[in-house]
């Protein structure tokens, strides 16, 4: 794999790493059809890992009153109520994708920003120093700082229960299967026969969210079944690596260097006015 | 279900993904109704016309299971030909004392029984005492021999009257009552009848709203004669689930916390009705009835021994004397009452917070702060531990802190995985549960608790001379204890609970085996056999893919281990399974036995076509074909013909607040239901009756799935507190239009009993109905909230007055009626101003709720 490939396009991304010989990717798939927006899985999170409170406010967005993902919220359950005409209320629990191609990763200068042997990207929290490069970089805007601590924090797809072979909190405790882990070929598998069945079933509005390894990021670790367009539910439509174009431009950075280099040597060199010297 | 049960719904979407349809039909459209196939708003308070609607759907059109309903429901039963229905004289059945609000339910007899049977003696203190609750397990007695006509033509059989009773109820009058429009009606009953038969069955799941009513009761015992009359009862995939509000509710019935029941459902004494251990016993059952309720003798004389042991013999009929009597209505609601009256010392609370989830908070706050002592128990200070400092009422000047008489004692207590024991679900299934963690600090669990207040009690009483102090001193309590904390063993409970031989100390292995001759000690007779063989059998996890698909060996379900209680129905009368696709128990002629996957709830060996000889009573007098082995006359009621206080047939009464006039009868509301009529416990005025204007809404509460009930177990624990953070009410845009209320402003509910204040939701998950021509709008609340926690807020049930079902004396706080304002409601004692100006437009000056 050349160096242009490695930043977007398919790819298994543990050993594009440098993992000799790593167990299988692991992920999540998200069927939000069979989400009942109890929310087990935000709380789940944030007990095994032990993620600050959020704070008590009321949103008015429907049943959310997390409203995003942030350092403090890992899982972030949206409600959203559609009148078309019959009326609907959709819920979708909302994870960091562990993108194939992961532009927070890219950037972190310090290392703190991982890709694990399953395939997952994880914040260590002890190296990070906080420079926040990483946030912006996230076309998902899942990466946050912590109010008072600086750090970024993110979901690790319970990299520390996953490596002892036991299954990410909030999947444990989902009730109804809504949220699943294990191998992504597995889940990808499944993803499509689930499509199939429900458009059998007459919900033709059923689709896959992030599950292209052909997509802008090289397909995601955790990808979801939507029943309406991604923006319905805060979801960026065609998310793309943000560090895709960056060797171009570099390349064009460095053309423009050179030019500029160039540019100022000529204006130097054409500059004769000796009163200007010292 | 999704809301309150959501592990219990993945079931639910495990069906659906298997084909099932899901039919939601509730007050507002909620995380079910998301999931559910279809969704039927409903207006709050009128399930029994609705259902009745669709027993009328049954009856019209000749869809009921023919062959199940003769063989095994009292379809064919005649009744007493002096009983007048409800249809025929607007609303009230025959019997009807006006200034009693009470029935003389004497001519709803069956035809040739006795003048009067015994659960049906004294209306007045059935009433008191929630009589009828006693018959969770088991019909009333009533003697053996009943007139049948089994072609069902006959005009005084139960099948004739149900159809008469219910052919008003069609569905345009569903629609004016409950304004579900009439497709939806029609899709319901299409779907639930298309599913049962011979080769399907349905399963009808209520929550324990259902039961919050003034004709709770009555709203089940609707269900329970549609799931009859299609045949659900006793079947694999059929039969009526109560989903509990916490766990182990239905362990709370079984070994009581109810003043009116002593384990087992036997009946709490009563000392004019029961002064004699006979008399008590032969309340249990008729002489001559059929069916095990006539071992009750066995029961009883176990229950005693295993409290009084060496102490109870023959002689003193097994200490009868010992058991405390009932002398009328000790029910919650009328203790708070009595705490109010200054007629209450002392009081223990245990996990239960009723300043918060009990109606009319402020009568329960007002009741705690009027006695001498309080006992809470608890894992966080709850708002029953603290109103005497900070309550609402301190706010309003009613109470002050330094001026309470109440002494309050807090007492952590453990949770559920800091101790040992069982919890009872629904399916009457006890699971054991182990200890995970130590109990922090001073916590401690309930066995600990009462052990040891028990031993401290007796060693202060010891040496007593006092004949009132026996019953206490004779009591067995030697249950080991180990550990730092001395912790009793609750395996030696549960070991006692199931019952013993008296002289080798071996666990009995079934209920037939608990004699009348204080041989046998027995807890709580409808749980023996859960330690069989010295056997903690509700231990058992023995994974459902190593054993049948009814899984025996996990866990155990009383009686007898048995999964679906009434199973021979499953067969056909003659014992053969009514479709190979829902076979289960059924009769082997080569064994001469029935057989099936479950333990056949039947005589082993009685032949399905046994008829009891003359003058047989007990079990002996079961035909083969009567499925229902513990009813009086073996038979499953579609009609109660005794034992119930408001009517053999459920009929739609509006709740007590209800802005809509009854379309049906000329009686607005449940006749019989137990009000308590003075001036601190107003009612609403509802039609006919002047002012009903006042309170033009309809208001329902609930729950969340983020809390749990009265919220001591949620708003303090921050994971939970910031998923729902506030209080809040929800309404539909065209209400908020109305009232001129504003998305996440604030408003305020106004009731005669208080004001409260919420945060505005404006949601197209609440919709106006069309109520019998008009638009009607209803109000959600969550309960969860109080002046405790990491999230307060005002108590949603400080709305609700007192007036309950008089079966159960479970409170009506599922619907009531309000005013809603845009902005926060007045504070301090302008807050009493403001509702005395509501009670004065209302036209309340003495005050009661409606004399009908």
């Amino acid at each position: 794999m050349d160096g242009t490939t490695s930043l977007s396009g398919p790819l298994d991304p543990a050993p594009d790493a440098g993992y000799p010989d790593p167990p299988p990717r692991m992920g999540f798939f998200t069927d939000t059809s069979v989400c009942i927006g109890c929310k087990a899985c935000e709380v789940a999170c944030k007990e095994w890992n032990e993620v600050p409170a959020t704070g008590l406010d009321l949103l008015g967005t429907s049943f959310d009153n997390t409203g995003a993902l942030t350092a403090n919220s890992w899982r972030h359950v949206a409600f959203v109520e559609q009148r078309r005409p019959d009326f609907r209320w959709l819920m979708m629990s909302d994870v960091c994708k562990h993108c194939t191609h992961a532009a927070c990763l890219d950037v972190c200068p310090t290392g703190a920003l991982f890709r694990t042997e399953f395939g997952t990207v994880v914040i260590q929290e002890d190296i990070c120093n906080g420079c926040g490069y990483c946030i912006p970089a996230c076309p998902y805007g899942v990466v946050d700082q912590r109010e008072g601590d600086g750090r970024a924090w993110k979901c690790t797809l319970c990299y520390d229960r996953v490596g002892v072979g036991k299954t990410p909190a909030c999947a444990q405790a989902c009730p109804t299967e809504s949220i699943q882990f294990g191998p992504l070929d597995e889940l990808r598998e499944r993803a499509e026969r689930r499509i199939e069945r429900l458009h059998s079933d007459g919900v033709p509005e059923a689709r896959l969210y992030g599950h292209d390894p052909g997509d802008g990021v090289g397909g995601d670790g955790a990808f979801f079944l939507l029943l309406d367009e991604p923006e319905v539910y805060g979801l960026p439509p065609d998310p793309v690596v943000t560090t895709r174009d960056l060797p171009r431009m570099w390349r064009r950075a460095g053309l423009a260097a050179l030019t500029v280099v160039a540019a100022v040597a000529a204006a130097f060199a054409g500059c004769s006015s000796p009163g200007r010297r010292s | 279900m999704a809301e309150c049960h959501p592990v219990g719904f993945q079931w639910v979407m495990e069906a659906k993904n298997r084909g099932a349809t899901v039919i939601h039909v509730d007050p507002r459209f909620t995380r079910t109704s998301a999931m559910a196939s279809s969704y039927v708003p409903i207006r709050s308070g009128t399930d029994i016309a609705f259902l009745g609607g669709i027993v009328n759907y049954i009856l019209a059109g000749g869809l009921d299971f023919r062959e199940y309903v003769v063989a095994y429901t009292n379809a064919a039963t005649i009744v007493n030909d002096d009983f007048v229905d409800a249809e025929d004289v607007d609303g009230l059945f025959s019997g009807y004392e006006p200034d009693r609000h009470a029935y003389a339910p004497t001519t709803w007899q069956y035809a040739g029984q006795p003048e009067i049977s015994a659960g049906g003696a004294d209306t007045d203190s059935q009433r008191a005492t929630a009589g009828p609750l006693r018959h969770e397990s088991h019909g009333a007695p009533i003697s053996a021999g009943v007139h049948r006509d089994e072609t069902l033509q006959h005009p005084r059989c139960v099948y004739q009257i149900l159809k008469r009773h219910f052919a008003r109820y069609t569905p345009e009058m569903v629609e004016r009552v409950c304004g579900v429009p009439r497709a939806a009606f029609q899709e319901v009953c299409e779907a639930w009848t298309r599913n049962s038969g011979r080769e399907r069955t349905t399963a009808l799941a209520y929550s324990v709203g259902w039961t919050q009513h003034t004709v709770g009761v009555q709203y089940i015992r609707t269900a329970a004669i549609i799931q009859l009359l299609l045949g659900n009862i006793g079947r694999p995939g059929g039969g009526i689930l109560a989903l509990r509000g916490h766990a182990s509710i239905q362990g709370s019935t079984d070994v009581p916390t109810l003043f009116n029941l002593l384990p087992g459902y036997l009946p709490m004494p009563h000392h004019a009705q029961h002064p004699t251990f006979d008399e008590w016993v032969d309340g249990m059952r008729h002489p001559d009835q059929k069916g095990f309720w006539s071992n009750a003798r066995g029961y009883a004389t176990s229950l005693l021994k295993a409290y009084w042991g060496a102490a109870a013999t023959a002689d003193n009929d097994y200490r009868y004397d010992y058991l405390p009597r009932m002398t009328g209505d000790h029910g919650t609601y009328q203790t708070t009452l009595n705490m109010i009256d200054g007629k209450v010392k002392g009081y223990f609370l245990l996990g239960q917070n009723p300043a918060v989830g009990s109606a009319h908070g402020r009568a329960q706050r007002l009741g705690m702060a009027n006695l001498d002592w309080l006992v809470v128990r608890d894992f966080f200070l709850t708002e029953s531990a603290t109103f005497w400092k900070d309550g609402p009422e301190v706010a309003t000047g009613e109470m002050t802190p330094d001026r309470c008489r109440t002494e309050v004692f807090f007492l952590p207590a453990a949770s559920h995985v800091e101790k040992e024991g069982t919890f009872t679900q629904t399916q009457r299934l006890l699971q054991w549960r182990e200890k995970a963690v130590e109990p922090p600090g001073d916590s401690r669990s309930e066995l600990w608790f009462f052990y040891h207040l028990g031993r401290l009690v007796r060693q202060k009483l010891a040496g007593s001379d006092r004949a009132r102090d026996r019953a206490v001193l004779d009591l067995t309590w030697d249950y080991p204890v180990r550990g730092a904390q001395d912790e009793p063993s609750a395996e030696a409970v549960l070991k006692e609970i199931n019952g013993y031989h008296v002289d080798t100390g071996q666990p009995l292995s079934s209920y037939t085996e608990a004699r009348d001759d204080g041989s046998t000690a027995v807890g709580c007779w409808i749980y023996t056999g859960v330690y069989a063989g010295g056997v903690n059998q509700a231990a058992r996890r023995k994974p459902g893919s190593e054993q049948s698909w009814v899984a025996p060996e996990w866990g155990w379900a009383w009686p007898l281990n048995r999964r679906i209680l009434y199973n021979r129905a499953s067969a056909d009368p003659q014992g053969r399974p009514w479709s190979e696709r829902k076979a289960y128990v059924r009769w082997d002629e080569q064994r001469g036995a029935w057989t099936g996957p479950d333990v056949p709830d039947f005589e082993p060996t009685k032949h399905p076509t046994y008829q009891a000889p003359d003058g047989a009573t007990g079990p002996a007098a079961l035909a083969g074909d009567d499925a229902f082995i513990m009813q009086a006359d073996g038979k499953a009621w579609l009609y109660v013909p005794t034992g119930l206080v408001d009517g053999p047939l459920p009929t739609h009464y509006e709740p007590a607040e209800s802005p809509v006039r009854n379309p049906l009868y000329g009686q607005q509301a449940n006749p019989a239901r137990r009000a308590y009529r003075r001036p601190d416990n107003r009612l609403n005025p509802s039609p006919p009756d002047p002012h009903s204007d006042v309170f033009p809404y309809v208001f329902v509460i609930g729950r969340l799935t983020e809390h749990h009930t009265a919220g001591g177990m949620s708003r303090t624990v921050r994971y939970l507190a910031e998923l729902q953070p506030e209080m809040f009410v929800e309404v539909s845009p065209e209400l908020a239009a109305e009232r001129g209320l504003h998305h996440l402003g604030w408003a305020h509910l106004v009731t005669l009993r208080s004001a409260i204040e919420a945060r505005v939701m404006v949601t197209e998950r609440i919709r106006p109905l069309r109520v019998d021509g008009r638009p009607l709008h209803q109000i959600w609340l969550p309960y969860h909230w109080g002046g405790q926690g990491l999230t307060r807020g005002d108590s949603a049930n400080d709305l609700f007055g007192i007036v309950l079902d008089p079966n159960v004396l479970i409170q009506e706080n599922k619907v009531g009626t309000c005013d809603i304002r845009p902005g926060r409601r007045p504070t301090g004692p302008a807050l009493r101003d403001y509702v005395a100006e509501y009670q004065r437009r209302a036209g309340m000056t003495t005050g009661t709720d409606r004399k009908d």
